[in-house]
């Protein structure tokens, strides 16, 4: 039997409330969300904290709004709570494409957003996603608040820019017109963590990339980035060799590890597999974006080469983009972009 | 550290350690056995009650965590000493054979069909993807929330020979 070890519990009635018992406890004291990392890693004994600050009662910390040219996500937003949100798949469909293949149904129904980032699990699916969107997260802290870009939020595996006495409080997302985006994970089996994933973000102008940010996840790449086929993209055509490029830089820096999910040879194949697919999922999308008019003859089968690989979850090729329990209005109420051709 | 919690609708007020896991507290401390302490990794579902409306898993939830919320149990499923007909189906269906991740599996499938009356069966599969059955290879599982979701509001009727329900709950 896996229980954690003895630990005191205070429950935070405000942000303030939850900053002022962090302080007096620092640094034994950890903000308690959903707890689906915190709670395992109690019962392995991996942390130890001696008081836990529970932040569930904050309702004011879950949300998802646009608020001008952003989205704003509460970080005690549950994960069901950005897949069920036709406001986040609207701007920025990967992050349904995320949410989709982040552990289970039931999981996402307590885990939460800020959670997820501030256990900063080098597979942790988001992380890579908001660094693709290039967002930034606000740290409240005894001295306020400061905003921490996504791509240097993280500082190494398990490990964030969030002090002892602070806690994370909202993600935001810069909404700039002509985004397509998406996400791709590889994982043994339903629910399970990543072998290898990737998100994109693209820009365009005509054919021409203007901006990409690129995520990978459990692939050893630094601030889960992967930048320099982000740099090549920039100002380059959005076609096949191009792409395929991106891949293979992709590919050449990342560092994975080897485990038990799979060795490094295989796991960088995937890092230039999944970035060349995903920068494909994006360029459609974002072409989808521009052009309107044409969603209904562009969207209506979106075909696919006979043989091709099984379409990952959230990309079924039936033109629907359905949450998984229908409780979801459809985010593309024109029909759901392309899916690319392979 | 003093908690009140609503479960099924009954409120238990009861002195626990915050370390507590809310599974443990329903089955050791509310003596409520139906749902079952499986994997203790948030895996395997076999300990999913719903917290306020929605499903959890309760062997990663602290009990603390539940003080002044309402936790619905499997005990809590059949209303009236009549089974909900998620419970029927899966005696209709053969939906368990060892019976240890039913209670998990019906709290889920209560939850699916009260968002989505009608669900595809990829969506029920979808839906139960984060628990584990041992037994059935889920087909007779997903076979009985498809049912379940055809005999919603009091068709209990299962083929025929009767028109009465297949099963009710023990008279009190």
């Amino acid at each position: 039997m896996q229980v954690p070890a003895h630990v005191e519990y205070e429950k935070a009635t405000s942000v303030e409330h939850a900053l002022a018992l962090l302080s007096r406890y620092a640094p034994g004291a950890r903000v308690l969300a959903g707890g689906h990392s915190l709670i395992p890693m109690m019962k392995l004994r991996l942390a130890q904290p001696e008081v836990l600050v529970d932040i569930n009662g904050l309702y004011g910390l879950r949300y998802i709004e646009r608020a001008g040219d952003e989205l704003r996500i509460g970080a005690l937003a549950r994960h069901a709570d950005l897949l069920s949100a036709p406001l986040a798949g609207e701007h920025f469909a990967i992050l349904h494409d995320a949410e989709r293949v982040i552990a289970d149904p039931i999981v996402r129904n307590w885990g939460t957003i800020g959670g997820s980032l501030c256990q900063a699990d080098p597979s942790e699916d988001l992380s890579a996603a908001f660094a693709a969107l290039k967002g930034s997260m606000i740290v409240h802290g005894p001295d306020g608040s400061r905003e921490v870009p996504a791509r240097a939020f993280h500082t190494g595996p398990y490990e964030t820019v969030v002090g002892p006495a602070e806690m994370l409080t909202e993600i935001k997302l810069p909404i700039k017109p002509g985004c397509g985006s998406a996400y791709l994970k590889v994982s043994r089996r339903a629910g399970d963590w990543p072998v290898g994933a990737a998100g994109a973000a693209v820009w365009l102008s005509g054919n021409v990339i203007t901006d990409v940010g690129i995520g990978l996840t459990a692939l050893g790449a630094a601030h889960f980035v992967a930048a320099e086929a982000e740099e090549y993209l920039r100002g380059r055509p959005a076609d096949d060799e191009v792409l395929a490029r991106a891949g293979e830089i992709a590919a050449q820096h990342c560092r994975p590890g080897a485990d038990q999910r799979g060795p490094v040879e295989y796991k960088r194949h995937l890092a230039g597999e999944l970035t060349t697919r995903v920068l494909h999922v994006a360029v459609s999308r974002a072409r989808w974006q521009k052009a309107p008019s044409s969603r209904a003859r562009e969207t209506a089968h979106p075909r696919r080469a006979p043989g091709a690989p099984t379409a990952p979850a959230g990309f079924a090729p039936d033109g629907k983009n359905r949450h998984h329990i229908g409780r979801e209005s459809d985010p593309f109420p024109g029909g759901h972009p392309p899916y690319p051709p392979r | 550290m003093k908690i009140t919690v609503t479960v099924n609708a009954a409120d238990y007020t009861r002195v626990v350690e915050p370390r507590l896991l809310l599974i443990h507290f329903l089955r050791d401390d509310l003596r409520l056995t139906g749902s079952h302490w499986g994997c203790d990794t948030s895996n395997c579902g076999a300990c999913v009650v719903w917290l306020n409306e929605t499903p959890i898993k309760s062997c990663t939830v602290l009990a603390v965590m539940a003080d002044g919320q309402r936790i619905t149990t499997v005990e809590g499923l059949a209303a009236a000493h009549r089974l909900d007909p998620v419970q029927e189906a899966f005696a209709a269906c053969h939906g368990l054979q060892c019976g240890f991740c039913t209670p998990g599996m019906m709290m889920t499938a209560r939850w699916l069909l009260d968002s989505n009356p009608d669900p595809t069966e990829e969506e029920v599969r979808e839906a139960i993807s984060g628990q584990v059955c041992r037994c059935t290879g889920y087909e007779n599982i997903v076979r009985s929330v498809l049912w379940a979701a055809k005999h919603e509001g009091g068709d209990h009727s299962t083929g025929g020979d009767t028109d009465e329900p297949r099963l009710r709950a023990a008279p009190p």
